[in-house]
């Protein structure tokens, strides 16, 4: 009974031209634009061809490329997090508290940072997965909730060394040179943060596609139901991204928290847009239309291309702004107008 | 008789995929046409032409003679031409009253006003639901959609369209979702239809409606008329016009078998809620029919079975030892496993390769220390496609793009592959073509031959006829007869499900 489906056989035709012009745009157009902006101010711009400069340009590109992966990594389960931003804002403030306040080591700035990071992912899971909030709704009140903690914590004053303590003398910490370390050290000629985000990518990659954990994340965000009746506990897993998600902006934290040198309470206010943007970019990167690690690093290098040109060639920062956001339209055009295949992030409201 | 719409060399391709060629045929008032093909042979895409979805076909159509384009849905039913689809909840808006629903069609023209109360909105709706003799009162009229039954659904849909007046009505599987009583309700209206001289396309895959109802019939497969017939219908010709030079008359011939152990039994378990609570037992070896209407309890039998909605009330054992799985991770551990109802929504993984479907369930088992092996998702889909002849390009084929009955082979073989214990399959052959039936029946067979409990649900009873050994028929929760199939015949089980409490 085999035959009996088989469309009937097909006249050899041809696939016109624009049919193919379009497929490569899908497939390649992320990729393309990125090679051609960074021609094009390796041309035109001289401070551009320094290698300090293209070293810069991952630097700046590895908080948002961390902060994307945890936000393609709520993504996957079919969610959003939009409390990135506010989780690696609070990052800053932990940090700096832990050494200029607290008086510690860098390395128990790192792990209260991380356990905080963790423990917002967990909040993020627990209003989404047992009280049953949509996870845009969950995530946009946690951000609330975490950004005004951070608020609290240090009445609303940036953390600094020598800073008056309200209960009187002065702050006796400072940042320690292990973890400025994070963002100023290099390992060989590479700078640490670059090679962070170049791990966390890898590792990201390595968990999505090739883990059964990953391949699980990614079914639950195709259909629910149906991977709840294939047999796989859908909450542990929805719970798990959010709390992956969660540390990885606390990473996210870190670097910006090393970069800074302080506890400034403004850190972290606009990285959740960047996140989210190149998260949706790396989406149509290969034509894919799904949300993935690779994808939102090369999204995350191309706004780093972008942005640091742009800065050289002397545009002025809220201009470039509109920049960002006309790629990121670009990018969506690839993902939802031009593909074939349907782009498999739904809005959760 | 007048023709009121006609075809003429319709044709339709999908990028190379031809998937309609050289359509021709004609509606004519008063009568019934009816449409009929396996799956994937055209239909739907024939339909989405007549509403006005498919604007780019090739070939020509005629309403009243004159040669129209069908441009979008409202060119459609501008022209007469109203489609009552298949899926039905495509058609009703939810979280608006059933009579908001009723008119909705006025209520998105400019001439109702921008403001709406129900109360401006009953009076309308009262007459909308007289076309078909609803007899819904006020306090039906003022409930949200949702509150109606499936059927009532499709009444109000059907209802709708009639308020415009069709010239032509087409009906895509309209008895998919209807009990018994219900079919006969709509065949009524269909009949009372016809006599006032509506154009009417019948589209279904049961033969059975289509002597009842139908004038003449014609036959789709692959894309093209294979047959046309004139009442009285040659249904061997018909059948063999559907599937091509394949003959199914395997049916009926299947040699009973007996399970000896009991591999599931459930106690005091409480399918419908206030109905007597059941014992069942489900032996090894064997394929138990469970059939019954709609909303008999069939399947809060199989979803209760399989932990997707854990029973209530009493307890199970599978193979002497307690089993109460809280969750379809529970009985996927133990072997028991459970092809759902709805494909689409329940089973299906939009973009997915069928290797990757079918390794889902048994990614820890296929991956134990997490690393998922190269190539081990596609020996499990090669494994899949050979075992249940999947017509498919290779396990690299998304299931999306598979027809009903290659998805549904996809779905019940990765349960296969996974050694089942039990095998509850709700449904399975709804919205599946005849061949790809008798293939998953057989291969039904071979696994409660090799010592599976095998579980069939069904509303159909020739469905279980030919490929059960046993036949549990169920009535508003409780089992109505418990029996071989030798010991029954079609009539008695019939007449057991057609009992009134």
């Amino acid at each position: 009974m085999d035959a009996l489906e088989v469309t009937a056989p097909v006249e050899a035709t041809t696939i016109p031209l624009w049919e193919r012009i379009r497929e490569l745009v899908v497939r390649y157009g992320v990729i393309a634009i990125t090679v051609a902006l960074l021609a094009f101010f390796l041309g035109s711009e001289e401070t551009f061809r320094r290698s300090t400069t293209l070293l810069s340009v991952l630097k700046y590109a590895s908080v948002i490329a961390i902060g994307g992966l945890g936000v393609t990594t709520a993504m996957v389960v079919g969610g959003l997090d939009l409390s990135i931003g506010g989780v690696a804002g609070m990052s800053v403030t932990i940090s700096a508290m832990t050494m200029v306040i607290y008086n510690q080591v860098g390395f128990v700035a790192v792990i209260a940072v991380l356990v905080a990071g963790a423990l917002v992912g967990l909040v993020n899971a627990f209003l989404i997965v047992k009280l049953r909030i949509p996870d845009l709704l969950a995530t946009l009140s946690v951000m609330f909730v975490v950004q005004g903690l951070k608020l609290v914590f240090v009445s609303g004053q940036s953390v600094s060394s020598g800073m008056p303590l309200p209960g009187g003398g002065t702050a006796p910490g400072r940042f320690t040179q292990d973890f400025l370390w994070i963002d100023n050290g290099f390992l060989g000629p590479i700078p640490v943060p670059v090679l962070i985000f170049l791990t966390i990518t890898l590792v990201m990659w390595v968990f999505l596609t090739r883990t059964r954990w990953g391949r699980i994340m990614y079914a639950i965000g195709a259909n629910p139901e149906a991977a709840r009746l294939a047999g796989i506990g859908v909450s542990r897993y929805r719970a798990a991204a959010y709390v992956i998600a969660g540390l990885l902006a606390s990473v996210a934290g870190l670097i910006l928290s090393s970069r800074i040198g302080q506890g400034d309470i403004s850190a972290g206010n606009s990285l959740l847009l960047d996140s989210v943007a190149v998260a949706l970019v790396g989406m149509s990167v290969m034509g894919l239309n799904l949300p993935n690690a690779w994808g939102t690093s090369l999204g995350a290098a191309m706004l780093g291309i972008l942005i640091t040109g742009l800065t050289i060639a002397g545009v002025p920062y809220y201009a470039q702004d509109v920049v960002k956001g006309l790629v990121l339209v670009v990018a969506l055009v690839f993902s939802f107008t031009l593909s074939r295949k349907k782009a498999r992030y739904v809005s959760a409201v | 008789m007048q023709t009121v719409v006609s075809l003429a060399d319709v044709s339709m391709a999908f990028g190379t995929n031809r998937v309609l060629s050289g359509v021709s045929m004609s509606v004519s008032e008063g009568s019934v046409q009816a449409l009929i093909g396996a799956n994937g042979a055209g239909k739907s895409t024939l339909i989405k032409i007549l509403s006005g979805v498919y604007p780019e076909h090739g070939g020509e159509i005629r309403v009243d003679g004159r040669p129209v384009r069908i441009d979008s849905p409202s060119v459609a039913r501008a022209l007469g031409i109203h489609t009552v689809h298949q899926r039905i909840g495509d058609g009703v808006i939810p979280g608006l009253s059933v009579a908001e629903n009723l008119v909705f069609d006025e209520l998105s023209q400019p001439a109702f006003g921008s403001y709406f109360s129900l109360r401006k909105v009953l009076p309308r709706a009262r007459e909308v639901a007289s076309r078909l003799d609803l007899g819904w009162s006020d306090a039906v009229l003022r409930r949200d959609v949702f509150e109606l039954g499936i059927a009532d659904q499709q009444l109000l849909l059907l209802a709708r369209a009639l308020d415009q007046q069709p010239r032509m009505l087409v009906l895509d599987e309209p008895t998919s979702a209807l009990s018994m009583a219900e079919v006969e309700r709509l065949f009524s209206v269909i009949n009372n239809l016809k006599a006032s001289g509506v154009a009417i396309l019948y589209v279904s895959h049961h033969l059975s409606e289509i002597d009842t109802l139908a004038d003449s019939l014609v036959v789709l497969r692959d894309g093209q008329i294979r047959l046309e017939q004139v009442r009285p219908f040659g249904w061997n010709e018909v059948v063999r016009a559907m599937l091509g030079e394949q003959v199914l008359d395997e049916e009926r011939s299947i040699t009973e078998r007996r399970g000896l152990e009991v591999r599931l039994r459930l106690f005091g378990v409480r399918l419908r809620p206030g109905r007597p609570p059941q014992d069942i037992v489900f032996r090894a070896g064997e394929v138990t029919g469970v059939i019954g209407l709609l909303g008999a309890g069939k399947s809060e039998l199989a979803r209760g079975i399989f932990g997707a909605s854990p029973f209530r009330e009493g307890h199970m054992e599978l193979d002497g030892v307690a089993f109460a799985p809280h969750s379809p991770g529970d009985a996927v551990r133990r072997g028991v496993y459970l092809v759902p109802e709805d494909r689409a929504a329940e089973a299906l993984l939009p973009g997915w390769s069928i290797g990757r479907s079918v390794s889902l369930p048994f990614l820890s088992s296929l991956a134990p220390r997490g690393l998922v092996p190269r190539g081990a998702e596609a020996r499990r889909g090669r494994w899949v496609i050979d075992e249940l002849d999947v017509v498919a390009t290779g396990e690299g084929h998304n299931v999306d793009e598979l027809s009903g009955g290659n998805q549904q082979r996809v779905v019940v073989g990765r349960w296969l592959a996974g050694k089942p214990r039990v095998l509850v399959l709700d449904e399975p052959f709804r919205g599946v073509d005849i061949g790809a039936r008798a293939g998953i029946s057989r291969k039904l067979r071979s696994l409660a031959e090799e010592g599976a409990a095998v579980v069939v649900t069904s509303s159909d009873v020739d469905e279980i006829l030919q490929g059960c050994d046993r036949v549990l028929v169920l009535g508003d929760g409780v089992v109505r007869s418990d029996t071989y199939l030798h010991e029954t015949d079609r009539d008695q089980i019939i007449e057991r499900m057609s009992e009134i409490a």
